[in-house]
């Protein structure tokens, strides 16, 4: 299956998806040096964010968010892509200074944890598991 | 794709003609740009930046800022946000060696790009101050509610990275509160309470924030305000949920511009109790007072020094007067900072109560300000929200009575 969106940060990555219906918040929600998810009652927690497509709807809270994904990339410890319904500032922000590919207008409801996903630019090409 | 239009200029700016940090910068701006619909960057007249403490952008945070220093310049009056320490006196302050070591190279990176080295979350106050009508990018979000409700600028609160490349390239993009039809107040707050105490407009922008979630709120019932008690409730508006703008008829500028809107919500004696039932914990040990936040104008260092004097801080409980080291300096001039410091005061230059490593240092603090109370709890500090007398009161005794 095909998806089209819009490229916040372009570029290609091939992986499996973690997907989420939760909004994420990176600064103080995701440990920048495990890449695991550490916010209380939130969905992924627990979960490593590290070499996934991570599809989640949008990002939420503070602004730092932005450097904890750069601080990701920098660890090795980063998403290996981002697909959202609606990307926000600091995700979109964060992706770009970290040239992580990052595309959004995606129906994500049509994504689940596992599914294979290649994104290439604004194309997002699904393979269900 | 790119929705926005760019002039020649830009689409080579982005392309990377004048290299690796304009380029960068220019990325950043046309993906925001394009996410809230912009149809163009616009000039803007200054920058205030913040993420500048190394508590919040640790080692990677450093390096994306050295990158950009190597050929990044900003082209406009560009200030900065307090930083993790006070850049001279840290030591006193008990900051680690390592931490010290690593925030000098973040603010050498910052100095490097022609960054003034303010380190201050009050720009307006050190001489970053824009005109009626001007289009500025902030970062920082009280700085950013004054700039756009107390002076009457415009601009969107940015982050640290948006703020920066709006630096280097000179421009942000024109959406959000830089266009005049996004700037109307959508909620009409009816103030039928006094305002005794300095606190109580803390509990007010609580209050306000509270209700007015996300919303402008045109707000009536003032009568009078003063500028710090105006930058204390830009603090704690937008740390407890409104939009990083407001009007106060009578007060600030462009509320003659605006009728109240319909849709309308008070304030009462019990709101302003209830905010402060909110924001205090039960505590009556206090380790740690903090006044400034946002940081003391000279005014507020004066009213510290008059209320101190003859007295002694408790030998329990740390002290700190938070400003930028431009008032500090006025301070040290006309013996304020002589008067404080006897008494067993601490001058916290450069850095604040929101920004620096203080999680596990103390157990509970007091200070004037609602917007210290929220960053405190996220250090698991117990909060007490109190006038300014209150507060020298329990630096003095060490309880909070």
């Amino acid at each position: 299956m095909e998806l089209k969106g819009r490229i916040i940060s372009k570029g290609k990555a091939q992986e499996e998806a973690l997907a989420t219906s939760q909004p994420i918040s990176f600064y103080g929600g995701v440990d920048p040096n495990t890449g695991e998810v550490i916010e209380k009652g939130h969905e992924l927690q627990g979960k490593r964010v590290t070499g996934k497509i991570l599809v989640f709807p949008t990002g939420k809270g503070s602004t730092v968010g932005s450097y904890t994904l750069y601080r990701l990339k920098k660890n090795g410890a980063a998403p290996a892509g981002i697909i959202n319904r609606e990307c926000e500032t600091v995700v979109a922000v964060g992706a770009i200074i970290s040239e992580i590919p990052c595309v959004d207008k995606i129906d994500i409801s049509k994504i689940e944890t596992g599914d294979l996903i290649r994104i290439e630019n604004d194309v997002v090409t699904l393979i269900k598991k | 794709m790119i929705f926005m239009y760019l002039t020649e200029k830009e689409e080579k700016m982005l392309s990377g003609e004048e290299g690796y940090a304009v380029r960068k910068s220019m990325e950043i701006l046309v993906a925001l740009g394009d996410i809230y619909g912009a149809e163009q960057l616009i000039k803007v007249g200054s920058v205030q930046v913040a993420g500048v403490s190394y508590h919040n952008l640790g080692d990677a945070g450093l390096e994306f800022l050295n990158e950009l220093a190597k050929d990044g310049k900003v082209k406009v009056l560009t200030t900065l946000n307090p930083a993790g320490m006070d850049l001279e006196n840290w030591r006193q302050l008990g900051i680690s060696e390592e931490f010290a070591e690593k925030q000098n190279m973040v603010i050498d990176a910052f100095e490097k790009m022609g960054i003034l080295i303010s380190c201050t979350c009050t720009p307006y106050l050190i001489g970053n101050l824009p005109r009626y009508g001007e289009h500025v990018a902030w970062s920082e979000s009280s700085a950013v509610t004054f700039a756009n409700s107390v002076i009457g600028a415009k601009t969107n609160r940015e982050g640290g990275p948006s703020a920066l490349a709006a630096a280097i390239v000179g421009k942000t993009p024109c959406y959000g509160l830089h266009l005049d039809e996004n700037r109307a107040p959508d909620i009409h707050v009816k103030v039928n309470t006094r305002l005794a105490k300095f606190s109580d407009w803390g509990a007010l922008g609580y209050s306000v924030g509270k209700k007015a979630e996300n919303k402008i709120p045109y707000i009536t019932g003032i009568k009078d305000a003063e500028v710090d008690e105006l930058k204390s409730f830009c603090a704690s508006v937008v740390t407890y949920g409104s939009k990083p703008l407001f009007y106060m008829e009578g007060i600030t500028p462009g509320a003659e511009k605006h009728q109240p809107p319909k849709d309308s919500v008070t304030v009462e004696d019990g709101d302003i109790r209830e905010a402060y039932e909110n924001i205090n914990d039960e505590v009556a040990d206090i380790d740690f007072v903090c006044v400034g936040c946002p940081h003391c104008s000279i005014k507020e260092i004066a009213d510290v020094a008059q209320l101190l004097k003859g007295r002694k801080v408790s030998l329990n409980t740390e002290f700190w007067v938070a400003t930028s080291r431009f008032a500090k300096q006025l301070a040290d001039k006309r013996g304020y900072t002589e008067v404080i410091e006897r008494a067993g005061g601490k001058f916290a230059c450069d850095t604040c109560m929101a920004v620096a490593p203080l999680k596990g240092r103390f157990k509970s603090v007091a200070t004037t300000s609602a917007k210290g109370c929220y960053y405190s709890r996220q250090n698991k500090m117990l909060t007490k929200m109190g006038s300014l007398e209150e507060c020298v009161d329990a630096a003095v005794t060490g309880k909070w009575s």
